[in-house]
């Protein structure tokens, strides 16, 4: 615990600019606030404890030790020889975290884990596992930043999630990072029989590279939630997708991106595999230009390897409408606060199921950093 | 300049879209408490005229002038028209995605000084508290626009305000609701010494002047205003023998008016 105490204070959180970081990315470390809190530096556990008895929360390196069953959930859903990147990843001296919330247990308060890149130029590399058992309920917020000064570095994160039979996931993923860091994210899901699995990212700082493609497999009856709100300023490249395979018998997925390019490029990808009978699955993709420069591409896919299936998406791309502004400015908003109004509309997605307090974090991320856009 | 109680001066207004002209010589005088309907067949001129008043971007003035209370507001943006004291209710809005009617709503209220208990109280005396939460106008059926619109209107509790075709697509039910509220906003009920709000009303049929009385008619044909008289009158006399009739009835009894022909 001493050297942990350490890493602690080598966050240096008193100080308001780190203070004001982890809060940008939903990190509270307040244990009034959170059923448990992880937090961790460059490669060092600085904080794990759980405040509650019915989740789990602990570094991976020591869950590893604790639990041998943990070897069936390592390295399972994500091919460790997917990429250069998950092989680096596939190393000694890997951290991150392991959360876990017991069977049948409803754990409303959300755990917060945090990701914090300290030394400069440094390749951050985390895998993390999440397991909602059967019946239980769990919301996590995850935030990943890096320490203010420090511009450039890489992060590599593997996260493997399981959602058990009649479980309830809740994940909350806000990035906030500096103009050249490179992320690059490596995730699957598996989600039970009638288990529901609500994932939501945020990103809407300059970043140099986030390179993603998520995936969950949805069996009987699952349901997979995505919702992206993703911004790319000036020299940021997004490439984000989200694919859901949908396995099991009356499987669904919901995938939803909200995407702006103020300068930035965007590759907003999509892709529902419908594989068993009486499945459902929905993708929509809207896009804002805000600037001359820039980029957006939306990739919606569908895929159908069974008559009975229901796939449909929609994806739609433009400017902000002129009559739009006209028609702000004519109940008094002057131009620039029509756009502000637009662009928050725009971005205020209605995540479905999703609890008030991450809803209110996903918000307060936003509201933070909505100025720059305008 | 400004004389008691002047609110609005056109002044020989021409306005072209794409290239081509709407209005030409447009003339008007609207004084503190004065109402006009403002009548005239499709593609007359009517919507391009408020759209001017208001300041739409879309449409650019090749000459004249518009005054709002003294000032000059030909170069001001819209926003700072409304700022002095205009409002306009539209014939068709358009959606605004993603900006739910209550943060509109509460915009409105702020400029108009109308509290929080005033937004739930005219929502539900206009049927719309259903609709709050909702992105304006998205999904709304088309009486809901019209109250949505006047809605707002009352939050912003503005000196000079315009109605285009408050009435269009309006059932029967809504139709005396839309007449009081306008009545209202127009102060038609105060006594005509002491009324500050004036108003234009665009109207088709006319069906609205049941609910709500104007000072004035006006006649806007081919882009030109070609009549003005009592109200009633000129709706008697288009009913019977056409907008042309009319005009030429006008002509006959007003010879200074522009000449048409």
């Amino acid at each position: 615990m001493s050297e942990g105490i350490s890493k602690f204070e080598q966050l240096e959180i008193e100080k308001p600019e780190v203070k004001s970081r982890l809060e940008s990315v939903g990190i509270e470390l307040d244990p009034s606030k959170r059923a448990a809190s992880f937090v961790q530096v460059d490669q060092e556990t600085a904080t794990a404890s759980s405040f509650l008895e019915s989740v789990e929360v602990m570094s991976i390196k020591d869950a590893l030790e604790k639990y041998e069953w943990l070897e069936d959930y390592y390295w399972k859903i994500v091919d460790r020889n997917q990429d250069d990147y998950t092989r680096e990843a596939d190393s000694k001296d890997v951290n991150g975290y392991f959360i876990r919330s017991l069977p049948g247990k409803k754990v409303d308060i959300p755990v917060e884990a945090c990701l914090y890149l300290k030394k400069a130029k440094s390749r951050q590399k985390v895998h993390n596992i999440i397991i909602a058992e059967e019946g239980s309920e769990l919301n996590i917020i995850s935030g990943c930043t890096s320490h203010p000064g420090v511009t450039s570095g890489m992060h590599l994160g593997i996260s493997e999630f399981y959602v058990k039979k009649d479980a309830k996931l809740t994940f909350t993923m806000i990035h906030s990072w500096a103009s050249d860091v490179e992320v690059r994210p490596r995730s699957a899901a598996v989600v039970e029989e009638n288990g529901i699995f609500i994932s939501n990212y945020v990103l809407m700082n300059p970043v140099k590279l986030v390179q993603m493609y998520p995936t969950a497999y949805v069996e009987k009856r699952g349901t997979a939630i995505f919702s992206s709100i993703i911004v790319a300023l000036e020299n940021s490249v997004v490439d984000s997708g989200t694919r859901a395979i949908l396995k099991g018998e009356g499987s669904s997925a919901e995938i939803v991106s909200r995407t702006i390019s103020k300068g930035g490029t965007v590759i907003a990808r999509g892709h529902i595999a419908g594989e068993a009978p009486e499945v459902k699955g929905h993708l929509e993709c809207r896009g804002l230009m805000l600037s001359e420069e820039g980029k957006i591409l939306a990739i919606p896919e569908l895929e159908a390897k069974y008559p009975n299936v229901d796939l449909s998406h929609e994806a739609a791309i433009g400017k902000i409408a002129e009559e739009e502004i006209f028609y702000l400015q004519s109940r008094g908003m002057s131009k620039d606060e029509a756009i502000a109004a637009i662009i928050r509309g725009f971005l205020e997605v209605d995540i479905k199921g999703i609890p008030e307090i991450l809803k209110k974090e996903i918000d307060r991320a936003i509201s933070m950093v909505e100025k720059d856009l305008f | 300049m400004k004389s008691k109680g002047d609110v609005l001066r056109v002044v020989n207004l021409g306005l072209k879209v794409d290239g081509k002209t709407v209005l030409q010589n447009v003339n008007l005088y609207i004084k503190e408490g004065e109402t006009y309907a403002l009548f005239g067949p499709n593609g007359s001129g009517k919507s391009s005229l408020l759209s001017a008043i208001i300041g739409n971007p879309t449409y650019r003035i090749s000459s004249g002038r518009i005054i709002f209370k003294g000032q000059e507001v030909t170069p001001l943006p819209t926003d700072e028209r409304i700022k002095l004291g205009m409002g306009i209710a539209f014939q068709t809005p358009p959606r605004v995605s993603g900006v739910k009617l209550i943060d509109v709503l509460r915009f409105c209220a702020k400029i108009g000084n109308r509290s929080e208990e005033e937004i739930y109280e005219f929502a539900k005396k206009l049927k719309l508290e259903d609709l709050l939460n909702r992105p304006v106008n998205q999904g709304f059926s088309g009486g809901e626009v019209k109250r949505s619109e006047l809605l707002q209107l009352l939050l912003l509790n503005r000196d000079f305000v315009m109605f285009d075709e408050p009435d269009s697509g309006v059932d029967l039910e809504n139709i005396s609701l839309i007449g009081e509220i306008i009545r209202e906003i127009l102060q038609r009920d105060t006594e005509a010494e002491k009324r500050k709000k004036s108003g234009i009303i665009i109207t088709h049929t006319g069906n609205i002047l049941k609910y709500v009385d104007a000072d004035y008619g006006v006649i806007l044909y081919k882009g030109r205003i070609a009549c003005v008289g009592n109200p009633e009158d000129i709706l008697n006399e288009i009913s019977k023998n056409g907008y042309e009739g009319c005009i030429n009835r006008c002509l006959r009894e007003f010879p200074n008016l522009n000449n048409l022909k």
